[in-house]
């Protein structure tokens, strides 16, 4: 506990680090995956190909990812949240995919019977119908990245990996401690707010 | 349009039904060794109420899927008020035509005001019309606006939910009313109810409607006209006297039973005051 007590604003400026990059990868990947799940979900060959490479993309180990990526990219940020981004897209992607499939074809059958077009059946029917699924999809992608993204400080991208790091190098556990707690409480956060936007959506 | 019967109820709902003609439709479906319909003829007068009647798999959910483009035909055409509906633009075209299917399908995340509203919000009513609309239809179907309005789909029992349904397939007042086995999933004595609704509010708009059904007893009871299918092919049209007299063949007497007397007995029924 000490560390935590001694050097509240380091640790509180890392744990702000750390939110910046999960939510800016979150971002961006939510960006491609939105797009990409669609097509997957509509285009069963598409589907096939997207899921299959996004599923070969989250086998590859994090540490490995990385450092193939710090060779193309460089160190610093912009590595970290590719990695992160690429990570992400296999859990959104699926997620996207199966609140696609899973809705009711009833509704998509009077929405276009009634005069909806392609594109308005899609914004005013299915993504909302399928809301709450995806956003289990992004609570689960945003835990994952909250732990996924310590490992980012390797390649000096910030972020509470610092203080694992840090701890690790000079064998001082306090470090090690306080950095895994601030990751743990926010994995935690952001689990329950999820959650509780997953219940105000499903109707 | 070259309508025949456009014909204005003294509230001033509706302006009566459109002619729907079926010219040589046929469908065969990609893969499908055999056409789910076989070349159909068909002129369903304005304001007229038909019903398809048949097994299932016999082809009426897909020829009633025809006039709203929701299946295109793999050969003849089907025309509206003189237009064929292939030189419309199929969302345009479906906006006009109210649509209404056994599973429902409201809006789970609108309310049973938003569910109704959504055509007029597509075609770009105004809010206050809107708001209007929605309440003369809720008072229609005979849902207290007051108690409904806001309420949401999964707080509706079957029948009401069926009943918003019919409101919202009404609401741009359409001249066309296609409904696909709509009381089917309900139990016999909602499902009675609905049916004396559907009979009255096609008394009041005078709308056309192209109703489909397996149940022998719904067709008996609702309809002006009865084209039964059977594989693909109409094997009779005709009123629900016409069917029970004279039968066309086997099929149709089989499907409307060894005893027409007890059959007829469900026209003499009194649809509230038909």
């Amino acid at each position: 506990m000490t560390y935590l007590a001694t050097h509240p604003g380091r640790v509180a400026a890392l744990l702000g680090e750390h939110v910046v990059l999960v939510a800016v990868s979150l971002a961006i990947a939510l960006a491609i995956a939105l797009p990409l799940g669609v097509l997957a979900a509509r285009n069963p060959r598409a589907g096939s190909v997207i899921l299959g490479l996004a599923g070969v993309l989250y086998t590859v180990p994090s540490l490995a990812l990385l450092a193939i990526l710090v060779a193309v990219l460089g160190l610093g940020k912009v590595t970290a949240i590719v990695a992160l981004v690429v990570y992400a897209q296999m859990i959104l992607i699926r997620a996207i995919v199966a609140a696609l499939r899973g809705i009711d074809p009833a509704l998509i059958d009077s929405a276009r019977g009634l005069g909806f077009t392609a594109r308005q059946t899609l914004l005013r029917v299915e993504f909302p119908a399928g809301l709450p699924v995806m956003l289990g999809g992004v609570r689960v992608a945003a835990v994952s990245l909250v732990a996924l993204a310590t490992v980012a400080a390797w390649i000096n991208a910030g972020g509470l990996g610092v203080l694992l790091f840090e701890g690790i190098s000079t064998n001082n556990p306090q470090k090690i401690f306080a950095g895994a707690l601030a990751a743990a409480v926010l994995a935690i956060a952001a689990d329950v707010a999820l959650r509780g936007a997953e219940r105000t959506v499903r109707t | 349009m070259t309508s025949s019967s456009r014909t204005v109820s003294p509230n001033g709902e509706g302006d009566g039904g459109a002619r729907v003609e079926l010219r040589g439709v046929a469908v065969r479906y990609p893969n499908a060794t055999i056409a789910a319909v076989h070349d159909v003829d068909l002129t369903i007068e304005g304001g007229e109420f038909t019903v398809l009647l048949g097994p299932s798999g016999c082809g009426k959910s897909t020829l009633l899927r025809t006039i709203n483009r929701l299946v295109e035909p793999t050969s003849g055409t089907v025309v509206i008020d003189g237009v064929g509906v292939r030189e419309r633009d199929p969302v345009e075209l479906r906006r006009g035509i109210g649509y209404v299917i056994q599973a429902v399908g409201l809006f789970p995340h609108y309310t049973v005001a938003e569910n109704v509203a959504v055509v007029p919000k597509l075609l770009g009513w105004d809010k206050a019309r809107i708001d209007a609309r929605v309440d003369e239809l809720l008072k229609l179907i005979r849902l207290d606006p007051a108690t409904y309005r806001n309420r949401k789909p999964r707080e509706l029992s079957g029948g009401e939910a069926q009943r918003v349904g019919v409101a919202r397939a009404l609401a741009a007042r359409p001249r066309v009313l296609l409904m696909d086995e709509p009381f089917a999933a309900v139990d016999a004595i909602v499902r009675a109810s609905l049916q004396d609704e559907i009979a009255r509010v096609h008394r009041e708009l005078r709308t056309t409607i192209v109703f489909v059904t397996h149940d022998v007893d719904e067709a008996l009871r609702l309809a002006d006209r009865i084209v039964v299918m059977n594989s693909g092919h109409v094997v009779q049209a005709g009123s629900p006297d016409e069917i029970l007299e004279h039968p066309a063949d086997e099929f149709v007497r089989d499907l409307v039973g060894v005893d027409p007397e007890t059959r007829r007995l469900v026209l003499e029924r009194p649809l509230i005051e038909r």
